[in-house]
């Protein structure tokens, strides 16, 4: 239906993989405007080239693909500031976040909130990786055919990306890392 | 060092779902036996649990479906691309420049004079006569028609980019 045109059924497919999407987007993009307007056109690029979807991956494997070229492309054409491990930014983010989350101590609520910001410390391909494993629904082969790496190299950069998230957790929130061990 | 990232690794691929039923017993058994391992394990389920339950998405503003539904209205799905490429015209150029390839080939070796080799056993290249072809003057209308295509084509594709330009930054 979605093929031959149908806009009703393609605004259903809009509207559940938006947050999936802008959430991906986001990662590599410094900017909720931007990203917002990079993650309209990965919409509007998908239902142009809706013939050429010849159903062999996921919808949702082709239109983060899609999504993972758009945001390469919007970086390169605007040399946008990222988030980065090296930028003095983030780091003084961070500290706000860990100045911030002190205040908030109720425990769900923080280990919740724990988890999303400390994924904003890590660098774009790490932050990729992970939210496309766990809230993409995409396999290790799936997130390999999106970056257009291997398998292998795809299931160590999860491995690394995990390590180096658990180290930002430990460093910014230590009271909760302990929390979640114990 | 190296040891514990091994260990790491194997640790993921357990707890990923990824590992072997083999390597799934032995891990199995060393996290049973051995407190370092246990330890390790404890500490990457419980961030694995917790990547699963709280990682949260990031939600776009509520006109977000709207304006990406206007902007469609005015388009229509393009071609596959397999429908608008004819496979023959790709396999009318493939033959061509095969033919030519062949061709100049076969000149090539119609020039050899097999009787009075050197004894070197290699073949010089550069004395290969082409004056014969390139001489030919079919062959250098047919050169002078290929390069005014080349810069029609050559022509057009900077006019439609100057276009988008336009459209760009207007």
């Amino acid at each position: 239906m979605v093929k031959n045109g149908n806009q009703q059924a393609y605004s259903q497919l809009v509207t559940r993989y938006q947050n999936y999407v802008f959430t991906i987007v986001l990662r590599y993009i410094n900017s909720r405007e931007d990203a917002e307007e990079v993650a309209q056109d990965v919409f509007i690029k998908a239902y142009k080239s809706l013939a050429d979807f010849r159903g062999e991956s996921k919808f949702s494997t082709w239109i983060y693909t899609i999504t993972t070229t758009s945001c390469l492309t919007f970086l390169r054409k605007k040399k946008l500031e990222v988030h980065s491990l090296d930028n003095e930014k983030v780091m003084a983010h961070a500290e706000q976040v860990d100045s911030g989350m002190r205040a908030n101590q109720v425990e769900q609520k923080s280990k919740l909130a724990m988890v999303n910001q400390a994924i904003t410390l890590l660098s774009p391909d790490d932050a990729q990786v992970i939210t496309l494993f766990y809230r993409g629904e995409q396999s290790l082969d799936e997130i390999a055919t999106i970056l257009g790496q291997e398998t292998n190299t795809v299931k160590v950069r999860l491995h690394r990306a995990r390590q180096r998230l658990r180290d930002k957790m430990e460093k910014f929130f230590p009271q909760e890392v302990r929390d979640l061990t114990t | 060092m190296s040891q514990n990232i091994q260990m790491e690794a194997r640790l993921w691929e357990y707890i990923d779902g990824i590992a072997k039923p083999e390597e799934r017993s032995v891990i199995e058994a060393l996290i049973q036996t051995q407190q370092e391992w246990r330890e390790k394990y404890q500490e990457m389920a419980a961030l694995h649990q917790d990547l699963q339950e709280h990682l949260e998405l990031e939600a776009p503003s509520l006109r977000f479906t709207k304006n990406v539904m206007e902007e469609i209205a005015r388009l229509h799905i393009a071609p596959a691309t397999s429908t608008y490429i004819n496979k023959k015209i790709i396999y009318g150029i493939a033959g061509f420049f095969i033919t030519l390839i062949a061709g100049f080939v076969i000149y090539a070796i119609a020039q050899i004079d097999w009787s009075s080799g050197s004894g070197s056993g290699g073949f010089e290249w550069n004395r290969i006569d082409f004056s014969g072809i390139f001489n030919n003057q079919f062959v250098n209308i047919f050169m002078m028609v290929n390069i005014v295509l080349g810069l029609m084509l050559f022509d057009r594709y900077l006019t439609a980019q100057k276009k988008n330009w336009k459209k760009q930054a207007s």
